[in-house]
């Protein structure tokens, strides 16, 4: 999505079930420690936004690939990438899927849009037929 | 190839006293551990045995590829290899066991053998055999390893999540770990089953030791605290710490008219005052009755 950012490592799960969920929640705590300067709220914040985006893949995209990656933006920032794929059935509206409360399963609603402002960058791409990518990033505030 | 085998057989035959003894001596030598945790008769008993056992098969088969003669081998391997885990040796320390027996053995075949060439023919074949016994009991080794942390797996999902009475009529549900869908249910069915028992008018839900409060969470949770208030008692959710509560707000979740509190002490003081009791300190010199 960025090209002015360079990922230093990364790493994915596969999402198929209900450990993977954990798995992925596990992995985003532990990246999230130092050296990467995460306040408590930002960590606790990514894993909950995560955490929802990895379930809808595994709900709504019935499974999918999860992928985290360090990155540096050409400000020296360094983040969290997150990525969510899935080549399940898609999203026909995401400007509905986006709205506080809308849900086709037995959910609250507010998955994507509660993740969407729980990062510092989000953004969402996904056709009928096509499968859904979702990215999110959490920049750290201090250097 | 066929007749080294028979040979190897016969030395151990006639000379088993003593290659136990060396055998036995060369295993407490290299893993310290096992003199505390395994007691000499055992060790003494599965060396033994471990002996027959494989003379047996040299004798039936050499090439160590026949099932039905090295399966008895492998079985008698399996459950040495197996106790072994479970009381805590290390992969090393229970491929040990076999490969210890090569000095003593070695040491046999040199006195007894003929011509340099028979030795190391003789040495090259059990050296191969007894390699791969050993690489196969710590096989079986990670394999029972594996199987007491898928156990472990287990029971972690199993904790129970306990219902507490903390005063008449005020129940503690203290929560920990992750609430997935099937720990949730046995979390609600818990906390409605202890309200009816203890005829509970409040129920405090402490989430202090839940990691992440998502919507799945944060629902099954108000699902929870509505199916209580059908039954007549009130839920008060205490331990949101500062960062689920930034985190619930963000995420747009409405707790609406639950009750809640930052600490279980603060939940614990609200619950009492709702029974119409309060906490106060001792009165010094009054006797008690």
């Amino acid at each position: 999505m960025n090209t002015t950012t360079k990922t230093t490592r990364s790493e994915s799960v596969l999402i198929r079930n209900q450990e993977d969920l954990q798995r992925v929640r596990a992995l985003v705590r532990q990246w999230a420690q130092p050296p990467l300067s995460f306040s408590t709220v930002e960590q606790t914040k990514l894993v909950t936004a995560a955490s929802e985006l990895a379930r809808n893949t595994l709900i709504y995209g019935l499974g999918g690939t999860f992928l985290i990656e360090d990155v540096t933006d050409a400000l020296a920032r360094r983040g969290l990438r997150l990525s969510f794929r899935d080549e399940g059935p898609g999203i026909p509206d995401i400007a509905k899927a986006m709205q506080d409360g809308y849900t086709t399963g037995g959910g609250m609603g507010l998955g994507l849009s509660g993740a969407k402002r729980l990062v510092s960058e989000f953004s969402i791409d996904s056709a009928p037929g096509k499968g859904t990518l979702v990215c999110i990033t959490q920049w750290t505030r201090r250097l | 190839m066929n007749k080294n085998a028979t040979d190897v057989a016969n030395v151990i035959a006639r000379h088993k006293a003593d290659i136990l003894k060396e055998w036995i001596q060369r295993q407490k030598e290299s893993a310290s551990s096992l003199s505390g945790i395994m007691s000499s008769e055992d060790a003494l008993e599965q060396s033994s045995q471990f002996l027959d056992l494989f003379s047996a098969a040299l004798n039936e088969d050499p090439s160590a590829e026949n099932d039905t003669v090295w399966g008895e081998v492998r079985t008698m391997l399996e459950s040495v290899s197996r106790s072994r885990a479970l009381q805590g040796f290390s992969p090393s320390e229970t491929a040990t066991f076999v490969f210890s027996l090569k000095q003593p053995l070695f040491q046999r075949l040199r006195q007894e053998s003929k011509s340099a060439d028979t030795l190391a023919d003789a040495v090259w074949a059990m050296t191969t055999l007894l390699d791969s016994l050993g690489l196969y009991t710590a096989e079986v080794f990670l394999r029972s390893r594996e199987q007491v942390i898928l156990q472990q797996q287990q029971e972690l999902l199993d904790l129970s999540t306990p219902v507490v009475e903390l005063y008449r009529g005020v129940l503690a549900l203290p929560l920990i770990g992750t609430l997935d869908s099937e720990r949730t249910h046995s979390v609600m069915e818990n906390l409605l089953e202890g309200i009816v028992h203890h005829e509970a008018a409040i129920a405090i839900i402490d989430i202090t030791g839940v990691p992440t409060v998502d919507t799945l969470v944060a629902q099954h949770l108000i699902k929870t605290i509505a199916a209580a208030r059908l039954m007549g008692a009130e839920c008060i959710i205490s331990g949101i710490r500062p960062q689920i509560a930034q985190t619930i707000v963000h995420l747009g979740v409405d707790l609406g008219d639950v009750t809640t509190k930052a600490s279980l002490a603060e939940a614990l003081k609200l619950a009492l005052a709702k029974v119409g009791r309060g906490i106060a300190p001792l009165k010094t010199g009054t006797g008690l009755s």
